[in-house]
């Protein structure tokens, strides 16, 4: 059984009155949801590289620790990642938060179950990884805190929201990640190489 | 080659490192790069950060690059395995700089022969990923080596390994 939640409403949600947070989203699902907001010269999208957003975020985070970064993921792309769940916990950055869009499926190719539908609880393991800060929320105004908690900054934090199945329409952002690439350096000041 | 002591070359490399402003330097350990590794921990102005696995890594870099810092990436030449669809997905795909110093096994006396297949395999697989190799052999072009490789890279110049051969490291003794 999958959650009671929007995914396009819950990012929506997190991404309100971002202010200077900087974004990463991993492949599929998420990075369509971002783009559904709003494109944005703070976003980073994967377009591949499964299992490596939270990764992708670390590297960004202790490089601008003045900046809040937040990671957005699914559920199928944490599962391949979560030893860097390990690797965040123990390197500990200040501004750092992950949330997994948990729709208990691979909704970009089919909507097969993943793990988090049968015995797996990311939150649990994010938990366990030693990110103290971790729930599991079903609920709206869960959201609406964790969008508090992941603004304020301190120690990582970690969300699986439970979503429903279901995948809404497509919306792409920018394919070219060499663009986007130098596109986000920019807004950050930096260079071009 | 196979001192027991402390060699120049382990410091030669982190000194190069210094002087490419590489701020974050990660790793899954080898022996080889255990030298290396404790100035790296040792140094405060330096993140040296433990991965579970090398794709990490190779992530880790890109998100440092997207922030504005280097990175370099240590390895064993088995991690390389692990890092394949990272290097094709993220940093080709978005032309990142790449900087990752690899120890050779499986090819100088090697004792463990499920070493040898993949590291017979890294040239060539590091070759079709479009990462530029670079051997060290002599242990007196340690700095030089690393710091061309990695000036070309983070010039754009693309991905670059430092293979660090088994024959400057010598060779693991399995005795029981
Ligand atoms: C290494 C790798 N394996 C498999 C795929 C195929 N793939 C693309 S998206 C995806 C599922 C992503 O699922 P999830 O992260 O839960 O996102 P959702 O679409 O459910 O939001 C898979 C398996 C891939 N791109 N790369
Ligand atoms: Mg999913």
């Amino acid at each position: 059984m999958s959650g009671p939640l929007e995914r396009r409403a819950v990012v929506a949600e997190l991404l309100r009155e971002r202010g200077d947070l900087l974004l990463v989203t991993g492949l599929g699902g998420t990075t369509w949801d971002a783009a559904a907001v709003a494109d944005h010269d703070n976003n980073f999208y994967l377009w591949g590289g499964m299992g490596l957003a939270v990764a992708t975020g670390l590297g960004l985070a202790l490089a601008q620790p003045q900046r809040q970064v937040l990671v957005i993921t699914g559920d199928g792309e944490m599962l391949m990642g979560m030893g860097s769940l390990a690797t965040v916990a123990n390197r500990g950055p200040t501004n750092l938060a992950i949330a997994v869009i948990d729709n208990e499926r691979y909704g970009e190719t089919g909507e097969q179950l993943t793990h988090t539908a049968g015995t797996t609880d990311l939150a649990a393991i994010a938990l366990a990884n030693g990110i103290s800060d971790s729930r599991e929320i079903t609920d709206f105004d869960g959201v609406t805190t964790y969008r508090e908690r992941l603004h304020a900054g301190g120690d990582s934090c970690f969300a699986a929201i439970k979503v429903q199945a279901g995948n809404p329409t497509m919306v792409l952002p920018p394919r070219d990640g060499i663009m986007v690439k130098y596109r986000f350096r920019a807004a950050l000041g930096l260079g071009g190489v | 080659m196979n001192s027991q002591s402390t060699p120049a070359w382990p410091d030669e490399l982190f000194r190069a490192l210094r002087a490419l402003d590489v701020r974050q330097i990660a790793y899954v350990p080898d022996a080889g790069h255990k030298q290396l590794l404790n100035q790296a921990l040792a140094e405060p102005s330096i993140e040296a950060i433990a991965l579970t696995t090398e794709q990490e890594g190779v992530a880790l870099a890109a998100g440092a690059w997207l922030g504005g810092q280097r990175a370099a990436v240590l390895m064993q030449s088995s991690g390389l395995g692990n890092c394949v669809n990272a290097i094709a997905s993220i940093t080709r795909a978005c032309q990142f700089p790449l900087l990752m110093l690899i120890t050779m096994r499986g090819e100088w006396g090697e004792g463990n022969p499920w070493q040898v297949p993949m590291g017979t395999a890294l040239a060539p697989v590091l070759d079709t990923m479009g990462v530029h190799l670079n051997r060290l052999e002599d242990p007196g072009a340690a700095y030089a080596t690393l710091h061309a490789a990695g000036t070309q890279c983070f010039a754009g110049g693309g991905p670059a390994a430092l293979l660090i051969s088994q024959r400057l490291i010598g060779a693991k003794a399995f005795v029981e």
